[in-house]
């Protein structure tokens, strides 16, 4: 059984004069699974990607890619992995068929794959009418997937991506995750870092949260939900005149609940399903009539905030009224 | 050792063969001059610029400057061809900033491929964009009169004086292109150092008309000495008189030792510029 993991970042440190822009990350991607790296902008994301995959050497620590070490064997690294740039990284003078050429050539791929990858991939990626045109003809989510398609054409089995999604309309921007989800379940790793919690918690099987070069947390989105505080069961009632009832069999069963009579809302903190279907058979059995019963997660934008005392899309302005104790 | 391209490849994984260095650099070399294919205005500057500057010279400036023992027209054209090589150090700088800040040079470092290719692919298309100049301005100048007035082999090893000497300068470019974070700061920082390069120098007026300082710095600057290679080897002008500084009584010899010299200062400073932007 082959266990040698996609990727390893052990205790990375990259420092720019006296800034500490990663200041000693490790984690571990299996093969075939996804991680986000998620924070806010200047949290050290690029930095760890770029020492990934070789474009910048580590002041310290070890990163190893496919196994190989990212210092020591950068080539054989740079044959394992795709890189998806924050800026979409595409020649704007050539077309979109000669920016596959030009790295195809440099892969040293044959001429007749390449000619029928770019195909391939053009037809996937909804590119084949812009193919002749100049790469700066195309809009931002057509340079995206012009960009995505230059990294796949070798094939590689681990996938990095920075902020892949960053400026796209929200189209666009569910395309690309659908293009990802199907990577993914050929069997390739992505390794992605966006400032979007919908992003990481869309694609992420494990997430890194990464923030002033450290990581804070990191778990799978549901861990990271639970850590930022319990679920709770959320009851609307179909009748106002009901509430109070309502409010007197909850607290029979359940803690802390706490109502609202506008919205004729009730809610009370839950370990999980299990309190969620006691709650259901509670009101299965007393008749009073609800228009909606279900089970409320802390999103992901909780976590960050009880995490960091700031917004993950405002790092600029970091307050701390918003810190959850 | 088991690793995973081998055992979890998402599709069949293509045959990878890194190219050689060669391979490589060439292929980023059609990638440039398919841009100069695409944008040919980026030729402005070694064909209509150039054409305009021989004209301007030839007719406007010409009549009034006087060259004892030579046709303006002739003493001009060497000049104004050495002008074009130096100005290469410009393009390679100005094409390398460019790629470096759209994040091309990047997807090419991750690339299995050696990262010096870059530079070598940057150099020789920026030789051959240069070299464009010069084969424009030496027709240009076979229309107004200018010919190379002694033998074939004289008359080729000017050219290859020009090529070593452009490909000496194209260091310099390089070592700025790797400092520089922006297009238009390399593009002002170039300019300024070029124009007072190539015109204190007897490119466009004989040094011994300007003050006795200013004459030294002249003849001294190695673009005089490959001037006044071109000139002798094409027969074009006088031979420097006798009180001109040493460099002009040797200008074939001198010419190829500054090229060593300017090679050897600063191909080591543009690699490890370079080497220092690509490790960040």
């Amino acid at each position: 059984m082959n266990a040698t993991p996609a990727v390893e970042a052990i205790d990375l440190v990259k420092h720019f004069g006296e800034t500490r822009a990663v200041d000693g990350v490790s984690f571990v991607v299996p093969q075939g699974s996804v991680l986000g790296l998620l924070g806010p902008n200047g949290a050290g994301k690029t930095t760890l990607v770029r020492m990934l995959t070789t474009l910048s050497v580590p002041t310290s620590g070890t990163g190893r890619v496919a196994g190989f070490d990212v210092v020591a064997q950068p080539t054989e690294v740079r044959r394992s992995l795709g890189l998806t740039g924050q800026a979409a990284t595409v020649d704007e003078i050539l077309t979109g068929r000669e920016n596959l050429k030009l790295i195809g050539s440099l892969y040293g791929l044959p001429k007749k794959y390449v000619r029928e990858a770019t195909e391939r991939l053009f037809a996937r990626f909804d590119l084949t009418d812009a193919a002749d045109r100049m790469a700066k003809t195309y809009s931002g989510g057509m340079r995206r997937r012009l960009d995505l398609a230059v990294s796949l054409l070798a094939a590689p089995p681990i996938l990095f991506l920075d902020e892949p999604t960053t400026g796209l309309d929200p189209q666009s921007r569910s395309g690309l995750w659908a293009v990802l989800r199907e990577l993914v379940s050929e069997g390739t790793t992505l390794v992605l870092t966006t400032q979007y919690l919908e992003e990481a918690d869309q694609l992420a099987d494990e997430i890194v949260v990464v923030d002033k070069g450290r990581v804070i947390a990191a778990g799978t989105p549901t861990q990271l939900k639970d850590r930022a505080g319990r679920a709770s069961v959320v009851v609307t009632l179909t009748h106002a005149a009901d509430v109070d009832e309502a409010a007197e069999l909850m607290r029979s069963c359940c803690q802390e609940v706490h109502v609202e009579r506008g919205s004729r809302r009730l809610t009370a903190q839950a370990g999980g399903l299990g309190d969620m279907t006691r709650i259901a058979a509670v009101f299965e059995t007393s008749g009073i009539a609800l228009d909606d019963l279900g089970l409320a997660r802390p999103s992901l934008d909780d976590v960050f905030l009880h995490l960091t005392g700031h917004r993950a899309e405002d790092a600029s302005t970091p307050t701390n009224e918003g810190v959850v104790p | 050792m088991t690793t995973v391209q081998a055992t979890r490849a998402p599709a069949a994984r293509p045959p990878i063969s890194p190219p050689s260095l060669l391979r490589a650099s060439s292929t980023i070399v059609w990638r440039n001059l398919l841009h100069i294919r695409r944008m040919p205005e980026m030729l402005l500057d070694v064909t209509v610029q150039s054409v305009m500057f021989v004209l301007l010279f030839a007719y406007v400036f010409g009549g009034a400057i006087v060259v004892p023992g030579a046709d303006y027209k002739e003493f001009l054209l060497p000049g104004i061809m050495v002008q074009t090589m130096v100005f290469s150090s410009a393009i390679v700088a100005m094409g390398l900033t460019s790629d470096l800040q759209k994040g091309i040079v990047d997807r090419f470092k991750s690339l299995p491929i050696a990262r010096s290719a870059v530079l070598v692919g940057r150099s020789i298309s920026s030789l051959i964009h240069s070299s464009i100049g010069v084969a424009v301005m030496a027709l240009t100048g076979l229309l107004i009169g200018w010919r190379i007035r002694n033998g074939v082999l004289e008359g080729v090893l000017a050219f290859l004086l020009l090529l070593l000497f452009g490909f000496a300068l194209i260091w310099l470019g390089i070592w700025v292109g790797s400092m520089m974070r922006t297009v238009e700061a390399v593009q002002g920082f170039m300019f300024t150092v070029m124009f007072p390069l190539t015109f204190v120098a007897n490119t466009f007026a004989p040094p011994e008309s300007m003050p006795s300082w200013l004459r030294a710095i002249a003849e001294w600057n190695p673009v005089s000495a490959v001037t006044q290679a071109c000139r002798e080897l094409w027969g074009n002008g006088p031979v420097a008189p006798p009180e001109a500084a040493w460099p002009l009584q040797n200008p074939v010899l001198v010419s190829i030792g500054w090229s060593i010299v300017l090679t050897a200062i600063f191909a080591p400073l543009a690699v490890s510029a370079f080497r220092r932007r690509s490790r960040d």
